[in-house]
């Protein structure tokens, strides 16, 4: 591509070619296909700085969803390249492959338009799953001491950082053949609250996990652990919730 | 029969088959090594009620394993649900049971 150059003497040159990305983003809903857009290519420059500049730039219309830019917030998340990832924290030069992304919406999602999703089924199963937290002590008692270094609450440090992108339930090859199952990051969650000594429902949650649709049916693939872009394991939080489920059963207290 | 119940039975059943798995292997490696024939074989398990437990073991551990594992897959893989579904588990336990149990009959008895 070549472009046009005004110099201070008002001699115009044509000068030597910019780089530029050739991008293909979704349109539509389950029904839609393919835009193709030339972007400009930048030093440093992330997945989600290209959508922006093609939604500037190109195609106003462009439904897409952030909020952050710096990996807190969890919103961006988008399958670049077949693989589900948080774009603004994905840089192009690590995902592109010869010049090239192709950019859609998270998979096993309902897509609302273009690169939006809908996760309320997303949401839907945490609360399934009992991943809210319910303590009983009121604000008039001391704060609970807990030990940093005890082992329960290292197994819920662990997993506690899910900013919920759903980048793991995207690339679960579970959640797409059993659409009811409750996925990766509801059960991690749900790990986190069973390991939790202040905690008041940790039953009740194992037995929300224990169902037709809960843990047991993890094929422990991994692919959650892959591709996780905080370094959670969801995959050793469904271990944990197995091995809780069977011992219990051991000790006769099955759901 | 509740789903932590049968994922505690298939993992009991799996580790029950991981080593009667191993030992058969063995098994089978020693005896074709060694040339035995078939009669020779027989020879050694029929009127054994150690190989009729070992087997009469591993063939229930499969009764029980392999039904529940199959029925997991075809709730992944098609629209199968259901009692029927059940159902039918139950029935391909009964039918790895028969079918093992008079193999091991052959062998032993």
């Amino acid at each position: 591509m070549y472009i046009l150059a005004i110099f201070p003497t008002g001699i115009t040159d044509r000068v030597s070619a910019s780089p530029t990305l050739e991008v293909r983003i979704w349109r539509g809903t389950d029904t839609g296909a393919f835009a193709a857009y030339e972007v400009p290519a930048a030093e440093s420059q992330t997945v989600l700085d290209v959508v922006t500049w093609v939604q500037r730039h190109r195609e106003p219309a462009l439904a897409y969803r952030f909020a952050c830019r710096v990996g807190v917030c969890g919103s961006c998340a988008m399958t670049v390249n077949g693989r589900a990832r948080w774009t603004c924290r994905s840089h192009v030069k690590d995902v592109a492959r010869d010049g090239r992304l192709v950019i859609e919406p998270l998979r096993h999602l309902p897509r609302i338009k273009d690169l939006v999703c809908d996760l309320t089924p997303f949401f839907d199963k945490w609360r399934r799953a009992g991943g809210w937290f319910e303590g009983e002590a009121t604000r008039r008692e001391p704060m609970p001491a807990l030990a940093p270094g005890a082992e329960a609450r290292q197994t819920v440090d662990a997993g506690i950082e899910c900013i919920n992108c759903a980048v793991c339930y995207s690339a679960c090859d579970v959640v797409g053949w059993r659409p009811d199952y409750l996925g990766p990051a509801a059960l991690n969650r749900a790990w986190t609250l069973v390991n939790d000594a202040r905690h008041v429902r940790t039953r009740e949650v194992l037995d929300a996990t224990a169902t037709s649709d809960g843990c047991t049916v993890c094929h422990t693939h991994g692919n959650c652990t892959e591709h996780c872009p905080v370094g959670i394991s969801p995959t050793a939080a469904i271990a944990g919730l197995k091995r809780k489920v069977f011992r219990r059963w051991l000790r006769g207290g099955h759901a | 029969m509740s789903e932590s119940t049968l994922f505690a039975l298939q993992r009991l059943s799996a580790k029950l088959l991981a080593p009667l798995v191993v030992a058969h292997l063995a098994l089978i490696l020693y005896a074709v090594h060694g040339g035995l024939t078939a009669a020779e074989i027989l020879g050694r398990t029929q009127g054994s009620a150690t190989w009729g437990a070992f087997y009469g073991l591993f063939v229930v551990a499969v009764a029980v394993h392999a039904p529940i594992g199959v029925r997991n897959v075809v709730r992944e893989w098609t629209r199968w649900r259901g009692r029927s579904l059940d159902l039918a588990s139950a029935g391909l336990a009964i039918l790895l049971l028969a079918l093992g149990l008079r193999a091991v009959v052959a062998v032993v008895g």
